[in-house]
């Protein structure tokens, strides 16, 4: 699909039931009109790495998922040589008497294709979206690496030699800042932050994805979370746990929250027991009330 | 696209520059064709288009977002004047606002003449070996200007290093994992015969450092050197290093750190920090810097500096707290007190006796000699962490100057 204005990419990801916000969608669509890389940061629970599903299946397209770790190197995020099919193929002909070239042994049927190879390969009608997603976790040796690929979408494989392609894919990389990424590589890419939603907006997402909660439960869980961002906790709700909260009271088929289940329930929104205590009881109550005065 | 509109866009382009936002001609030259693809009429296309392309840390939104909005209300002539009001990377009002004590109050003589003078004397101090050893052990705050000079001198030669930890990247090498593809290739030679294992090692990376320091009223007469001290273990280090200083409240002072030039650098941080010599308040700094920049900082095994003397005005209650949280998501917690290198000094104060159970070293920095000290315990920090208990409280240290209790975090 090739979207003409931005108002065309962000409703057509409504439809996909990602609300995305104006600033996001401006991001997206001159990501892909420009041809660069989308660098997503944001606080965990966002909707960062959901960019780059959605976006995949907007443009009816494969998703290339390079989950990134410390230590994460060459051989896990671009090729390997299948070393067991290689053996097995020199015992092979050596129980023919025969013996295997190099040239034989290092060729395209014993090459596992890891992600950024399968995003490079010219070996699909459309162009792949590529989610380099935590890149915060790999360390700075990727990172150059990356930085690489990312300017020529190039890997050149010794013993092959290298492989370049023509439709070079969508590149989302995300990042929790665990660490800070180096500034030669977002130079490269267009920079979002994804805040968290407002009141409205976060409501619009509930709906979007949960349609079978009550509209009260919804209303409620929301003004609940948001009331939650504004305390002083280690880690705020992000996105993901407002869903996660709503789809678990509406499978214990709850119509509203009350002080009990609220409490009951604390931990599928906050993650740190210091923050349990903190909300757990009197706390929790108080913003109750308060949002169920505003909800009227 | 009008020229005048072309005109103005470079315009503001110098003006995020000049604000301190790494806005360069490539990205303008991006910004000029991506607006080839937006209706420019519709202002918030315009404005996010911009953002997205010109700034690429969060922390510098806010301040885009106050540039653009003035810019493009009224970009013609004049604005230049409303400019003055919007500094280059917004603070936040401090309670206490008082000069840095980066600069003493310098003999008035012209400036050419006094830095010679200084330098001198500088010669003067350093030139014996016995005078050197004097120094080494003259406590920081009886210090005269001219002491004070050779001691920065001298800092400046120190090379630091912190222990390494074994990272999760692999590289060929000794250690005992296998690198199937040298394996594969060298039996190659024998006809696919493995005769010799090629190996794999684990890379080992000098673990980063995080330097939280005390500038309030009553460590005034160490803020000086320790500033000084820790812009040198700055550009000595080749890992990231960050550093944090507090009083009331917790500023990160790494990026003015980063020039090159140390007086530049420590005038920066003169700028940036608004409450000098003020109260202390350790608990409520500590959590600031758990929260905000606990998760961002601590990765990877970092060794976590505290430099303060202990007086805390603030809740220890909190402070507990918060020095056992920043225990947990440390690899090392060590505390330095000026303090500790008086004789008859005791670790009595509220503060101290909050955060002591929870610290793995406890070490003196008040002269030369300990932070000699200091670099030798930082590199040669041991593998594991500290397991926790107060290995601290029952040691004994000889009393006298020089020597700094020795291992005082048991292992």
């Amino acid at each position: 699909m090739n979207f003409t204005s931005i108002d065309a990419l962000q409703s057509a990801m409504h439809e996909r039931r990602y609300i995305a916000e104006r600033g996001l969608a401006t991001s997206l669509y001159l990501a892909l009109k420009l041809g660069r890389p989308l660098f997503l940061e944001g606080e965990a629970g966002v909707g960062k790495t959901e960019v780059a599903k959605v976006l995949a299946a907007l443009l009816d397209t494969e998703l290339i998922r390079l989950q990134c770790y410390e230590g994460l190197d060459v051989h896990h995020a671009v090729y390997e040589w299948n070393y067991t099919r290689q053996m097995m193929h020199i015992r092979l002909l050596e129980a023919r008497g025969d013996h295997a070239s190099e040239a034989e042994l290092f060729g395209p049927e014993f090459l596992l294709r890891r992600p950024l190879l399968q995003a490079i390969e010219d070996s699909r009608q459309k162009p792949p979206v590529l989610l380099i997603d935590e890149l915060d976790r790999s360390d700075e040796e990727f990172e150059a690496f990356l930085l690489e690929v990312l300017s020529d979408f190039q890997i050149t494989i010794p013993e092959i030699g290298t492989i370049k392609t023509s439709t070079p894919p969508v590149v989302v990389i995300t990042s929790n800042r665990t660490r800070e990424v180096h500034d030669a590589l977002k130079r490269r890419c267009l920079y979002y932050w994804i805040d968290y939603p407002s009141f409205d907006k976060e409501l619009e997402i509930v709906h979007a994805r949960l349609p079978d909660a009550p509209e009260k439960l919804a209303r409620q869980i929301t003004g609940f979370i948001q009331a939650l961002r504004e305390m002083d906790l280690y880690k705020l709700p992000g996105v993901a746990e407002t869903l996660d909260w709503t789809t678990a009271l509406v499978a214990l088929d709850q119509r509203a929250l009350d002080p009990v289940i609220v409490d009951e329930t604390l931990g599928a929104v906050l993650k740190f027991q210091d923050d349990i205590d903190k909300v757990k009881g009197e706390q929790a109550r108080l913003i109750l009330e308060r949002v169920k005065a505003e909800a009227g | 696209m009008s020229g005048q509109f072309l005109h103005n866009l470079l315009l503001f382009g110098r003006v995020l520059r000049r604000l301190g936002l790494d806005v360069n001609p490539g990205r303008m030259i991006d910004l000029v064709s991506a607006l080839d693809h937006i209706e420019i009429v519709k202002k918030p296309d315009f404005f996010y288009a911009a953002r997205t392309l010109l700034v690429h840390e969060h922390d510098d939104l806010p301040l885009f977002d106050e540039a653009f909005e003035l810019f493009w209300r009224k970009p013609a002539e004049g604005w230049d004047v409303e400019w003055q009001g919007l500094t280059s990377r917004k603070r936040r009002p401090g309670p206490i606002v008082t000069h840095p004590p980066l600069k003493e109050a310098a003999p008035e003589a012209d400036k050419a003449s006094s830095s010679s003078n200084e330098m001198l004397s500088v010669i003067e101090v350093t030139r014996t070996y016995s005078d050197r050893e004097l120094l080494r052990h003259k406590n920081f705050a009886e210090m005269s200007l001219e002491e004070a000079e050779a001691v920065k001198q001298l800092m400046s030669h120190f090379l630091w290093k912190v222990s390494e930890r074994r990272t999760r990247r692999k590289r060929p090498g000794k250690g005992h994992l296998i690198d199937m593809r040298r394996t594969l290739r060298r039996s190659l030679h024998s006809g696919g015969e493995v005769f010799s294992w090629a190996y794999r090692e684990q890379k080992s990376k000098p673990r980063p450092l995080v330097v939280i320091a005390d500038i309030s009223g009553s460590m005034e007469r160490y803020t000086r050197l320790l500033l000084h001290f820790i812009y040198g273990m700055k550009s000595a280090l080749s890992q990231p290093m960050e550093a944090f200083v507090f009083s009331t409240r917790l500023t990160r002072i790494t990026r003015p750190l980063q020039i090159r030039d140390l007086d530049l650098a420590l005038e920066n941080v003169g700028k940036l920090v608004n409450d000098w010599a003020g109260g202390t308040r350790i608990g409520e700094s500590l959590k600031t810097f758990n929260f905000e920049w606990g998760r961002r900082v601590l990765g990877r095994g970092a060794v976590v500096l505290i430099i303060s003397d202990g007086w805390d005005r603030g809740d220890a209650d909190l402070l507990k707290r918060e020095m056992a949280r920043l225990k947990r998501n440390c690899h090392r917690l060590i505390w330095l007190n000026p303090l500790l290198g008086a004789p008859d000094y005791e670790p009595l104060t509220r503060g101290i006796q909050a955060a002591l159970p929870h610290i793995d070293d406890f070490l003196p920095v008040h002269n030369l000699a300990s932070l000699e000290d200091l670099a030798t315990r930082l590199s040669s920090l041991d593998r594991r962490s500290n397991g926790g208990g107060s290995p601290v409280l029952g040691a004994k240290w000889p009393k006298h100057e020089g020597h700094p209790p020795a291992q005082a975090g048991g292992s």
